[in-house]
């Protein structure tokens, strides 16, 4: 798929986001929009997944750590065919498949239990651990949230992920420098993540997160690299595509949306 | 008489079902020589690896790799291995539902010297109240050997509380058959039924000599998997001697103690006491001055039975 087609995707993945969480009317709307153009490219162009056999043995996974962008990822699931359009009107209904935060057992695509942050990323290691030892060439992508690196967990993973070789990993991270009590250099700086993981002894590409061209490089990059992993910094903007969402800038984590505000969203984003 | 380390069973069954099974793996967490499992790493060197010091991440790459089909045994002593992971345990391996065995060593006063840091009084209490996991703690050798592959075979999270040292022998008989899921009769008795898990049973095994001295008919049951507890057990031997007590190297808030006592509180109120740590932290020590500084030896035992007897 080329770039046209897959920006054509990440701006559906963000009206049907947005359609999710303002037919709700509230839910993670930041920190979903602003990893959108990665889920185009990972669902509809670099992994190797069967939306008609969500559980094939050897397929690539994605891990999305930041559990709380579990809208974004539903979304993406939908329009690849995982299940109907019209589920997605599901999110957080009660007894619904689509939770806030996703979860393994109940959304056919989801490949981890994520929520409770710094977890995901040492998943996405045992994946990609597991593949190597099943040898079956499975290549795992995982996304964490710059305010999620503030875990030790995500450290620990790192230092793993490097320890282990696993050069089949490729983990970006959300660098949309906010967080629910204020911007991340505010509350518990990540500064200059890029040199941070570098240190830890990954592969590291820091690149602009909506640029569709420059997140399939700094793929074909990973995969030429040979035991170590990648960390792709992605800057980003929390609530992109959404000017009145973008301009909420910290407050943008969480939203309520009235019936004007999702008319106003949805128009934005046709 | 005891015939080998717990560790050293763990070990042999690993070397062994490691063979046959390739979907089993084993992480450490830096305790590897202390645990048993050092030796797998030359037998399986893609199998056996140490995750450094970082429990919470050992539990989180055995969870990835459960998704993937692998069976990962994660070690470290129990107060790592269950209350500073608790929350990876209850999101990515219970919640999550992967296939993980946790095994904890050195539970409750049994880490002696290494002290209150390293003593787990909470682990079962934290574990327990986690849902869709098994607990299990080993009495011997013998049932050790038996519960592993059962505990291989089961497809779902389990808790082993892992005394690893030498310890004497109680299942000995040649026809002796380990149910996971089924409390183990060590004893019938009509006068007075003792709970045992753990080095509690080897202890209870001692008191025994004195209440037959005494004229009391103990009979003695051994609740290996404290969860799912084996009620029917329970309701059984409590509706026949109306008299419990229940031993465990554990706080007594919690552990197996409260597990039977919400059993027979559901089913059939009966006077009951609880042997086990009272509510307090460990202390370094060796295990028989332990033992009589958190009243739990055998001469405790005797103490509680004729308590309860007396309430009958």
């Amino acid at each position: 798929m080329g770039t046209a087609e897959l920006r054509n995707i990440a701006k559906q993945i963000r009206y049907y986001t947005t359609d999710e969480i303002a037919t709700l009317g509230v839910g993670h709307i930041g920190g979903s929009l602003s990893i959108a153009d990665l889920l185009a490219v990972l669902y509809f162009k670099e992994m190797n997944v069967d939306p008609k056999n969500p559980n094939m043995e050897n397929r690539d996974r994605l891990v999305v750590s930041k559990g709380h962008a579990g809208p974004a990822v539903y979304a993406a699931l939908a329009l690849k065919g995982y299940f109907p359009m019209e589920e997605l009107k599901t999110l957080n209904v009660e007894g619904t498949n689509l939770p806030s935060h996703c979860d393994r057992t109940l959304t056919p695509g989801i490949d981890m239990t994520a929520g409770s942050l710094g977890q995901g990323i040492s998943a996405a290691v045992g994946m990609a651990k597991a593949s190597k030892i099943l040898d079956n060439g499975a290549r795992v992508y995982c996304i964490i949230g710059d305010g999620e690196s503030q875990e030790g967990q995500v450290w620990e993973a790192c230092m793993s992920a490097v320890q282990l070789k696993l050069d089949n990993l490729i983990v970006f991270m959300d660098y949309n420098k906010m967080q629910i009590d204020g911007t991340t250099e505010e509350i518990m700086s990540v500064a200059n993540p890029a040199e941070r993981f570098k240190a830890f002894g990954f592969n590291v590409y820091e690149i602009d997160g909506h640029d569709i061209d420059a997140i399939v490089a700094s793929i074909d990059g990973a995969k030429q690299v040979k035991d170590k992993p990648t960390m792709v910094v992605l800057n980003t903007v929390k609530g992109k595509g959404i000017s009145f969402v973008e301009n909420a800038l910290v407050d943008c984590h969480s939203m309520n949306f009235n019936a004007e505000q999702k008319a106003a969203a949805l128009e934005e984003l046709k | 008489m005891a015939s080998k380390e717990i560790r050293g069973i763990f070990c042999d069954v690993l070397t062994e079902e490691m063979a046959k099974d390739k979907r089993i793996v084993v992480i450490d967490a830096d305790l590897a020589k202390c645990n048993g499992t050092m030796g797998l790493r030359k037998i399986y060197p893609d199998r056996a690896f140490d995750v450094g010091i970082a429990e919470q991440n050992m539990a989180g790459i055995a969870a990835g790799m459960a998704t993937c089909g692998m069976i990962p045994f994660i070690s470290s002593f129990t107060p790592f291995a269950t209350r500073r992971i608790c929350d990876q345990i209850s999101v990515s391996i219970a919640l999550a539902k992967c296939n993980v065995k946790i095994v904890g060593s050195d539970p409750g006063i049994t880490a002696q010297l290494n002290g209150a840091t390293h003593m787990s009084v909470e682990d079962v209490g934290v574990v327990r109240s986690i849902p869709n996991i098994v607990i299990y703690e080993p009495v011997d050798a013998e049932q050790f050997r038996q519960a592993m592959p059962q505990i291989i075979n089961y497809d779902g999270p389990v808790y082993i509380r892992m005394f690893r040292k030498a310890i004497d022998d109680v299942f000995t008989a040649p026809d002796y058959k380990f149910d996971l899921f089924k409390a183990d009769t060590i004893k019938e008795g009509k006068d007075v039924t003792i709970f045992a898990t753990g080095i509690m049973v080897q202890e209870t095994m001692k008191a025994l000599k004195t209440l037959e001295e005494l004229g009391i008919d103990a009979e003695v049951i051994n609740i290996h998997t404290i969860k799912p507890i084996d009620r029917e057990a329970v309701i059984a031997s409590a509706k026949k001697t109306r008299a419990v007590v229940v031993a465990e190297n554990h706080n007594i808030i919690g552990g197996l103690g409260s597990a039977v006592a919400e059993v027979l509180g559901e089913e059939c109120p009966t006077i009951m006491k609880r042997i086990g740590i009272k509510d307090r932290f460990g202390q370094v020590g060796k295990l028989p001055f332990l033992q009589e500084e958190y009243e739990m030896t055998d001469k405790h035992i005797v103490e509680a039975v004729k308590e309860v007897i007396s309430k009958k």
